[in-house]
């Protein structure tokens, strides 16, 4: 099941040219981007992983580029979004975050239904891939 | 087979090198640097040879010809106030005109910004400065501070390593141009010989000559808004004169030194000599204002004692105190 988070979630995967056109776009708006990875996709698991700090006072891709090659290289198969944040006073918070890298394979989610008191049910997402240890996830 | 006749049959049978450049306005680019920067023939003279294989390149990448991305790492060495870092800053605007980099961005660092103060500080530092400099110029100004041979735990060597494995595998993105004294950089490249071969273009900045001085001296003054009256003209090419045989002379840099002196002393001679300023008194430079400088007054003196010598009255010691300390 493809995970659908984050702005172009829908499209095809982008590729490295692409990637670099959208993070132009980001710079050129004056915002700063960051990698960030992980391997728990549940959609409430807002904390990914921050692979080294925002980048600000950049100019051109080829610098999120550098990192998010790093970060490849580092975390195969993993999910991996890059952030655009703008500082702006009134936004101060992200203003744009896509996906670039996910596993091959994607388990997706388990639909957990627990029975509460009263016959109520709760519903609930398990993500299967969280079923393994980190590490052995994908 | 097959595919490459088509390849060819796609590509034109020749290309006009003159529209390319009019396209790239290279023209115009380096008719600035001749109009701005007082001599530097050999600077000019690289150049206009880098401008020239871009544009080579760029054609032969339209004939489907093989064009692999040349490397633009450069080294700038020359004596005090011959023009590198002036020409570096330019240099960001030139390539970026000719396609070469994606941004006209120069980033300006010393050792300061690239080595840490502690172990693994080092790194992350160096990093975050490439990593602003990537798609423009990183200019790296006293570079021979980098490496410090009396201190072996110097961390400037891990800012070195950074530095090379970027500048050799990021070529596409970053060009650095480092800067520095001849005699220093000298001992920097011999001490890291891996530093030197990744970088093609060695320009050294020759001294300025006399008449240069002067042009760059007029040059200023032009951008300042000063005009000198005919003594003045005068003044200043004896000054010239006198100050390229001192000790420490810094080539355009004690020109601009010599002038911001003269424009103090024109505004004390103003305040005193003219209660109502004028356009004319207010941008008009006089020989007073050249020649109340230290120097005339040691050259005075000088001649003075060689007199008295020659009559012998007086021996090498007899110069007072004040015009022997530069």
């Amino acid at each position: 099941m493809r995970l659908t988070q984050g702005a172009f979630s829908f499209l095809p995967d982008f590729t490295d040219d692409e990637i670099r056109a959208q993070i132009d776009y980001a710079l050129a708006q004056g915002w700063a981007c960051s990698v960030e990875y992980t391997t728990d996709p549940h959609p409430r698991n807002s904390y990914w992983e921050m692979w080294g700090a925002p980048m600000f006072d950049l100019k051109d891709a080829a610098g999120v580029m550098y990192e998010l090659n790093a970060c490849r290289k580092a975390c195969p198969g993993q999910y991996i979004k890059v952030n655009a944040f703008d500082s702006t006073h009134g936004f101060e918070t992200m203003r744009l975050s896509f996906i670039v890298d996910r596993p091959a394979n994607e388990p997706g989610f388990d639909l957990v239904r627990h029975e509460g008191a009263g016959r109520t049910v709760q519903y609930t997402l398990h993500s299967y891939a969280a079923n393994q240890p980190e590490g052995e996830r994908y | 087979m097959d595919m490459k006749a088509e390849a060819n049959a796609e590509t034109p049978a020749s290309i006009d090198l003159q529209s390319l450049i009019r396209e790239t306005d290279v023209g115009e680019v380096l008719a600035r640097l001749d109009a701005e920067l007082v001599g530097l023939a050999p600077v000019k003279t690289r150049i206009r040879e880098i401008a020239a294989f871009l544009v080579v390149e760029r054609a032969r990448r339209q004939m489907g010809l093989g064009a692999s991305p040349p490397s633009l790492h450069m080294c700038f060495t020359g004596n005090p106030g011959t023009g590198k870092t002036t020409v570096a800053l330019r240099m960001a605007e030139i390539l970026h005109r000719l396609g070469y980099v994606r941004k006209a961005n120069l980033v300006t660092v010393t050792r300061d910004d690239l080595v840490g103060q502690y172990i693994g500080h080092t790194a992350p530092k160096t990093k975050e400065v490439l990593k602003r400099a990537m798609g423009g110029v990183l200019f790296i100004d006293e570079a021979y501070y980098l490496y410090r041979p009396e201190n072996e735990r110097d961390y400037g060597q891990e800012a070195i390593e950074i530095l090379l494995q970027v500048m050799e595998n990021q070529r596409d993105d970053l060009v650095v141009i480092l800067a520095g004294y001849r005699d220093r950089m000298d001992t920097f490249f011999s001490s890291n010989p891996g530093m030197s071969s990744r970088i093609a273009h060695h320009i050294d900045f020759p001294d300025f000559s006399a008449d240069e001085l002067y042009a760059i001296a007029e040059l200023m003054l032009g951008q300042m808004d000063y005009v000198l009256d005919p003594g003045a003209i005068d003044a200043l090419a004896e000054y010239i004169a006198l100050r390229r045989v001192e000790p420490h002379f810094a080539n355009a840099r004690s020109i601009r030194n010599a002038l911001d002196r003269a424009r103090l002393r024109q505004a004390n001679r103003i305040f005193f000599e003219h209660p109502v300023a004028t356009r004319d008194t207010l941008q008009t430079l006089v020989a007073a204002d050249i020649r109340a400088s230290r120097l005339f007054a040691k050259s005075r003196a000088a001649r003075h004692i060689l007199e008295r010598m020659a009559l012998g009255v007086a021996n090498a010691d007899g110069a007072p105190d004040e015009w022997l300390c530069p």
